[in-house]
């Protein structure tokens, strides 16, 4: 299959999506359309750790930390300074976050770029460490930006959180966002830098030894994971319209660690599709923590069942499957291609 | 300050230091053989307070019996989580290792929330261990003497049969390198199984005089104070027990002073650990008294 012939596919299959889009945001209710956008968000978010941890094998637990940051920002370039200044109720917002005000792509751009300043800012000191340790050292990390959150009121309104974001991201811009996200991933993991990822992942010495600059390619790798990291948060906090804190702790890691480890480590279409399974899954889900009534038995709801399964699930998939779902295919267009052939030559 | 004051802190740091420095026995322990975060560690810590409550409230167990029974059964958990989720992974790269604790932890916490609720309960308390004593003018609960002796003891008790007795000597050998010692006729699964039972009985320990202290159990009471420990294992040097201890201690005075002098940062309280966590890793990374571990090419 020729490129010209791809790129027709590509576009193809873009114009899809975009009818599709166009069509949930009338056809479906609220709730099918706001799982719709999760799933963009978590496609935005799994394929950011991935890259970090399934491409470079560095075991980054921070991520709750730079969606916090991309939140954050994001959600103070939006508002519009008359609702900032009656929200600030326990300490009055300083200028100038009082009357900074951007366009949403804009915000949502410097909610990444912070996001990625601060992911290489951290980079520095914690990359020299290996595996687990750096594991810890984010993990530390997303805990400091929680506490600081919480405590520079100031800036971030503290522990109350930011209420009443303008909900710009809808289908749209939920999936602009995740195209584009997957296209910059997908453009870097295929050029000549994905592979030095990818030796580093499989030997970090080898790597050194055949001239790659190892900590380059590592902070690299670790500021665009960031970046997408933080555009993932601001999308979120616009999504759901509102942020705090609290939020942002180490669930929310778990969760997207969760789609990543599902789907399989290393594989851009393994972490699309745990990002839409472990999406829907988790919404369906919520019924067994629901009452239910079947005639006359009253099965009551337990709070917590959700995470119970989700943990096992978890479980079962590193003791037993440890590539993943779709056991880290990768999705071509010459796959797909050889397939349909062969369909046909069976006819 | 006074001098009152400045006793009362040095004694609850002294406290919260050595219930650091017990907790984080188990996941140096741990770490130094199978070189494995256990992300559960907290979990277990948690869970031995929910023995000590169920054997009192619910079995009408005298208040020691309890705790005995839940050391015990505290240890049998940890053996339990490490022959289910980190057995099978032994052969499999370290991280996957480390997600499978990650994945333990979350399933206790939550399986005790179901079981449990998540509504904090009271933890029985022990009489004689939480009435105020004056000394002079300082007003000190006895449980602040008794956690540091009874810590320090069971350190010494660690440290006699980790150099004293053949499993100890085992232990220390499959740290070292765990394919001779497998070669030297070691059985090394049920040496890592009571490696597994002494970190989470110091857990255990651990858990049921935190929650003399602070008597609120709730299944998510071992977060925090899991990592932290983690932190001190981190700071003393991962792998040597004395170290572990020494970081618990460190940690503890860090945390308690640093809000007496200034109490303009207690907001900042849960952050301090994992500055001093960054700080450590960047200046001295094999912590103070912990050994280089080469990366074998």
């Amino acid at each position: 299959m020729n490129a010209g012939t791809k790129t027709i596919l590509n576009i193809t299959a873009l114009a899809f999506l975009a009818l599709f889009v166009h069509w949930a945001q009338g056809g479906l209710d609220g709730y099918k359309v706001q799982v719709l956008n999760l799933i963009a968000v978590n496609i935005i978010l799994a394929l950011s750790l991935n890259l970090i941890y399934g491409y470079t094998g560095m075991f980054s637990l921070g991520h709750a930390g730079f969606m916090a940051i991309g939140a954050y920002v994001c959600a103070i370039l939006i508002i519009p300074a008359a609702q900032k200044e009656m929200m600030y109720i326990l300490q009055p917002i300083i200028w100038p976050f009082s009357v900074m005000r951007a366009p949403f792509f804009v915000a949502v751009l410097a909610g990444g770029a912070a996001a990625a300043f601060f992911g290489l800012l951290i980079s520095l000191p914690v990359l020299r460490l290996g595996g687990d340790y750096l594991g810890i050292a984010t993990l530390g990390f997303a805990e400091i930006i929680r506490v600081v959150f919480t405590n520079i009121t100031p800036i971030t309104n503290g522990a109350l959180g930011l209420k009443g974001i303008p909900g710009y991201a809808g289908l749209t811009w939920n999936y602009f966002w995740c195209v584009l996200s997957v296209y910059i991933i997908v453009k870097l993991l295929s050029s000549n830098f994905g592979n030095c990822l990818r030796a580093i992942r499989d030997d970090e010495v080898a790597a050194k030894a055949m001239g790659i600059n190892t900590f380059r390619c590592k902070a690299v790798s670790f500021g665009v994971g960031a970046f997408f990291a933080g555009v993932g948060g601001a999308l979120m906090g616009s999504l759901i319209t509102t942020i705090d804190p609290k939020m942002f702790n180490f669930q929310l890691t778990f969760n997207i660690l969760m789609i990543v480890v599902v789907g399989g480590l290393g594989s851009v279409t393994g972490s699309v599709a745990g990002a839409v399974v472990i999406t829907i899954l988790l919404e369906w889900l919520r019924f067994v923590e629901y009452t239910v009534e079947i005639g006359p038995w009253v099965i009551p709801g337990v709070p917590g069942m959700r995470m119970v399964i989700f943990s096992l699930a978890l479980l079962f998939i590193i003791l037993y499957r440890r590539r993943g779902i779709i056991g880290g295919y990768e999705f071509s267009w010459d796959d797909l291609g050889r397939l349909l052939r062969r369909k046909g030559a069976d006819k | 300050m006074s001098l009152d004051m400045f006793v009362q802190h040095f004694f609850n740091a002294l406290m919260l230091g050595s219930l650091y420095g017990l907790i984080a026995i188990g996941y140096t322990m741990v770490y130094g053989i199978l070189r494995l975060i256990n992300f559960a560690h907290g979990d277990i810590f948690m869970i031995s307070t929910y023995f000590v409550f169920f054997g009192v409230s619910l079995f009408k167990m005298p208040w020691v019996a309890a705790a005995l029974l839940s050391i015990a059964a505290t240890a049998a958990c940890g053996i339990l989580i490490d022959r289910v989720a980190y057995r099978p992974l032994r052969d499999a790269p370290r991280i996957s290792a480390l997600i499978s604790a990650i994945g333990v932890s979350f399933f206790i916490e939550n399986i005790c929330l179901v079981f449990f609720t998540g509504i904090p309960r009271p933890m029985p308390r022990l009489e004689v261990l939480v009435e105020v004593v004056r000394l002079g003018s300082v007003r000190i609960l006895p449980l602040v003497l008794v956690v540091p002796l009874v810590s320090f003891s069971l350190v010494a008790a660690l440290l006699l049969v980790l150099y004293r007795t053949k499993p100890g000597l085992a232990m220390r050998a499959i740290s070292k390198d765990i394919e001779t010692t497998r070669l030297m006729g070691v059985r090394i699964n049920s040496i890592i199984a009571l490696t597994f039972a002494i970190g989470s009985a110091m857990a255990a320990a651990a858990g049921i005089m935190w929650a003399l202290r602070y008597p609120q159990i709730n299944p998510f009471m071992g977060v925090i104070p899991g990592f932290k420990a983690f932190i001190a294992a981190v700071c003393g040097g991962i792998g040597s027990v004395q170290g572990a201890m020494a970081g618990g201690l460190i940690l503890g005075f860090m945390e308690i002073m640093i809000i007496a002098f200034f109490p303009g940062l207690s907001g900042y309280r849960d952050a301090f650990a994992f500055v001093l966590l960054i700080l450590i890793l960047f200046v001295k990374p094999t912590g103070i008294m912990g050994e280089k571990l080469e990366d074998k090419i």
